[in-house]
């Protein structure tokens, strides 16, 4: 056998936009018409459709863990929809060996006059359980949600986070060779959602391949090795997941256009030191960040958001104009300012993105935002590791030898 | 269509849960319960009665209990066919999320649709078995004919439902249709009346494959003789015809489901 678990050949699908026939009474006039008028097909019809993938080929080993990521509309559920085998492609072959799991939406399937109990089975056999199999693993898919004393209860009763966590506590205890998770982490409190990952982690550990979709980079860059971004149907990165990350997050700043309907944007972001424009800094040094921001409209109340992001972009610092106690920004149209921040970089070694946000606090209005602005590059002189850096000393008493 | 028919058999312990839910749903939600699946059937009898109780003044007889075993008989079978249609119709469109979320043989659930009904008709069955015994009856061997005849109700319930609910799935009027349709084809449907009542006119009447099935169920459980084994062998076929047909045009259309509903 194979090491392969995944394979999509020169994979397309085609999807027509717009409204189609779905009822007979619409159907049965049209069919006439077409038959009046034989042979001139609307060409409308073609100007329609779209690629939702195009030519998608890659092969996934037994045991990867694989990410994908891309903006809304970029193909990824459409592309897990045919892994999973709920849609067909146009052209191209899909290749999948071994069982395969799908949890798209957890809960899905989930009756609410049903008890939770009834719904662990129900949902249990959806997802390829046989019964014997969740009897197995009742007390502990139970025990995994924290839901015990609800468990009779219909869910009709209970809140969307206990919903959530009994759907993925059911989910989570499948044994599938290939797991393909759509945003499901992204359920419950922040204590579940640690659990969650804990649990994708131990059916990595037990040599299941995992492809996860999610909008969180965090989580992708915790749990895979590797990452595809898709855009616009096709893959257009994939490797390793911190490069596949940048170039991700630089495709969104570059795709910025100034757009007219903006009423002012940021127009320039620089860092220096204490003595010239640079990026690479010794922790504990002073930067300066200087953010240029021009109105194109009058705008009132404006304050500067200043954010500092792990290489995963995960936010690990935030400050903004407004929360320094300077006063909030009025601007006329085509008028410029200037806004400075000065900061010490007590961080550990690596590199860390700076991103900028232009925001009004009493409408909660995002007016623009530039992420990454910059990344720069810590080095230091002691070991540390993590973000922050707290300069430690040490001492052993005594001595050792 | 083997592998298909492979996969359909794994996924059983899925047909037998999604059955399971459909009934249990059902009888949770009404207050009556057991209630529910006798409901249809009585009010079909009680139609039936008058309308023998009318032909019988017309032709001035008078009603006997042999028409009132008979019009239970053909009353139950006619309320399950009808409930499976019904549910089957808008078995898949009842599950939008299952059908493009999860994954799984999706011709389960029309088989669940018809199982489910099926449970009620069971009910259903053991109530007029009860009034059955109470009136003086007495069952004859020819009772082995009827399990058959409502197997061969029960396929073409499945055929139905396969091509039905992929249909409203598409379409989403097929379900008015089948509705209306439902309501008119008592008429056509010798449930109310025997076939031989309306004489030389019988023959096309039976041309309806779920005529023939009444017709036989009321000759073996009231009448206590055989079937008419050749209308019985044209249900029969039709029967086999709509599921093989069904589940063909049924595993055609799957891999649009998901995009289409």
């Amino acid at each position: 056998m194979s090491d392969i678990a995944l394979r999509m050949d020169h994979v397309y699908k085609r999807f027509s936009r717009g409204e189609r026939h779905d009822s007979l009474r619409d159907l049965i006039p049209a069919m006439t018409r077409r038959l009046l008028r034989r042979g001139s097909r609307p060409v409308a019809l073609k100007e329609q459709e779209f690629w939702a993938l195009q030519d998608i080929n890659f092969e996934i080993k037994k045991g990867e863990s694989i990410g994908i990521i891309g903006h809304n509309g970029a193909g990824k559920s459409t592309m897990l929809k045919h892994l999973s085998g709920l849609m067909r492609p146009t052209s191209g072959k899909i290749e999948v060996n071994g069982r395969l799991s799908a949890l798209i939406e957890v809960g899905a399937g989930f009756h609410q006059d049903l008890t939770g109990r009834e719904n662990v089975f129900l949902n249990g056999s959806i997802l390829g359980m046989s019964r014997a199999e969740i009897r197995r693993k009742f007390d502990e898919i139970v025990d995994f949600s924290g839901l015990k004393e609800f468990i009779d209860t219909p869910v009709k009763r209970y809140s969307s986070g206990m919903y959530a966590r009994l759907g993925f506590a059911v989910a989570a205890h499948m044994e599938p060779d290939v797991l393909i998770i759509d945003e499901v982490l992204s359920v419950g409190d922040f204590v579940f959602q640690a659990k969650g990952v804990e649990k994708m982690r131990s059916v990595l550990k037990g040599g299941a391949t995992v492809i996860f979709v999610s909008h969180n980079l965090r989580a992708v860059a915790d749990l895979c090795s590797r990452t595809m971004l898709l855009r616009k149907g096709q893959i257009i990165d994939d490797g390793p997941t911190s490069k596949v990350i940048h170039t991700y997050m630089e495709q969104i700043r570059t795709s910025r256009t100034i757009d007219a309907d903006k009423q002012v944007i940021i127009d320039s972001v620089s860092v220096r030191g204490r003595d010239a424009p640079r990026l690479d800094f010794v922790a504990g040094e002073q930067a300066t960040v200087t953010v240029q921001i021009r109105a194109l409209r009058k705008v009132e109340k404006l304050a500067c958001v200043l954010m500092l992001l792990d290489e995963n972009y995960y936010e690990i610092f935030n400050t903004s104009t407004e929360r320094l106690g300077l006063n909030v920004m009025n601007l006329e149209a085509g008028q410029t300012c200037t806004c400075t921040f000065d900061l010490d970089l007590h961080l550990a070694a690596g590199s860390f993105h700076i991103g900028v946000v232009l925001y009004r606090y009493d409408t909660t209005t995002h007016y623009d935002e530039i992420t990454p602005a910059a990344t720069l590059l810590i080095r230091s002189p002691i070991d540390v590791r993590g973000t922050a850096n707290l300069y430690p000393r040490a001492t052993i008493c005594p001595a050792p030898g | 269509m083997l592998d298909d028919l492979r996969r359909l058999m794994r996924s059983k312990e899925l047909l037998y849960m999604l059955t399971w839910r459909d009934i249990r749903i059902r009888y949770k939600q009404s207050i009556m319960g057991v209630m529910w699946a006798i409901l249809m059937p009585t009010l079909i009898v009680g139609a039936g009665i008058i309308i023998r109780v009318g032909a019988a003044k017309w032709s001035g007889t008078s009603i006997t209990m042999h028409d009132i075993a008979s019009v239970m008989v053909r009353a139950v079978a006619w309320a399950f066919f009808a409930a499976s249609i019904r549910f089957g119709t808008n078995c898949l469109v009842g599950n939008t999320n299952l059908v493009t979320k999860i994954a799984f043989p999706k011709e389960v659930f029309p088989m669940a649709a018809v199982l489910s009904s099926l449970f009620d008709f069971c009910v259903a069955t053991i109530a007029i078995l009860i009034v059955l015994v109470i009136l003086g009856w007495a069952p004859s061997w020819y009772v082995l004919w009827s399990l058959y005849l409502v197997f061969v109700l029960v396929s073409l319930a499945t055929g139905l439902s396969l091509i039905l609910s992929a249909g409203n799935l598409f379409f989403r009027d097929v379900k008015y249709i089948v509705e209306i349709f439902l309501t008119y084809a008592i008429f056509f449907t010798p449930v109310l009346y025997d076939a031989d009542m309306l004489g030389k006119w019988s023959h096309v009447l039976l041309l309806n494959p779920v005529a023939p099935i009444l017709e036989g169920l009321s000759d073996t459980m009231v009448e206590q003789r055989a079937p008419d084994a050749a209308w019985v062998a044209y249900s029969t076929t039709v029967a086999a015809v709509s599921l093989l047909v069904g589940y063909w045009w049924f595993k055609q259309l799957e891999a649009k489901f998901a995009e289409r509903i």
